[in-house]
């Protein structure tokens, strides 16, 4: 496994930790405690504002400590460079990130169509933009091992 | 309907050319080395832009580096056929 797939592979398991981790943090601070909050608006809003900054900081940290560990072990710089392979498969694997979650997005929409509970269509958005973010990374990975 | 191949002798050419490494093969075009081996592996198709670097490396024509094949979907399906 080179360098490039080994972030690729941080960044995957970074977003399940993140992911996991802020999901554990709101439930057991708000959710727990009152249910009643899931037909908050204001609080879907504000779960959804701290995610990103929360994910971008947390992604930085990792891919530092990574960069720092795996200069230790291997002794490699990580690679910088970006080629028009890269691009070109970061492109690809943002198309297919587009698409799962415009399928989230359906699914989000549909469920208030046929008169789900508001929560419902928060969770389908949150959920299929962690589920993109992930199947994004695996797609990188493919590309880079099986080429195109 | 025809499929299209295109394949290189890079190998061969860093072989000849004092076996040049793939690092210095990629340090030569701007890429990284996991794109000459995907390049080489026919992996990955190369822009005509960074195949004509890589043929400026070796200072040959284009056409001595890359080359390009048509097969026939037809040819193919009779090879099946007699198989």
């Amino acid at each position: 496994m080179d360098n490039k797939e080994k972030q690729i592979l941080v960044t995957a398991i970074s977003l399940v930790l993140i992911f996991g981790c802020y999901a554990l943090y709101v439930y057991n601070k708000y959710i727990a405690m009152n249910f009643a909050i899931l037909n908050d608006f204001k609080f879907w809003g504000i779960a959804f504002l701290i995610l990103i900054p929360v994910t971008i900081v947390a992604q930085i940290i990792i891919h530092i400590i990574f960069a720092i560990i795996n200069k230790m072990v291997t002794n490699e710089d990580m690679v910088t460079l970006r080629d028009e392979r890269d691009k070109l498969i970061e492109l690809k694997a943002i198309q297919i990130s587009h698409w799962i979650f415009t399928l989230g997005f359906l699914l989000a929409m549909g469920s208030q169509a046929i008169g789900m509970p508001h929560y419902s269509m928060f969770i389908t958005l949150i959920v299929s933009g962690f589920i993109s973010g992930i199947i994004s990374e695996i797609a990188k990975i493919y590309f880079y091992r099986k080429g195109f | 309907m025809s499929q299209q191949l295109i394949s290189n002798h890079i190998r061969k050419l860093r072989f000849n050319a004092d076996e040049m490494t793939q690092q210095a093969l990629a340090d030569k075009t701007g890429v990284t080395r996991q794109t000459i081996v995907a390049i080489e592996n026919g992996k990955y198709f190369p822009t005509l832009e960074l195949a004509f670097r890589i043929a400026r490396v070796f200072n040959l024509p284009l056409e001595e580096v890359f080359s390009f094949h048509v097969e026939e979907d037809t040819k193919q399906t009779t090879e099946k056929k007699i198989k």
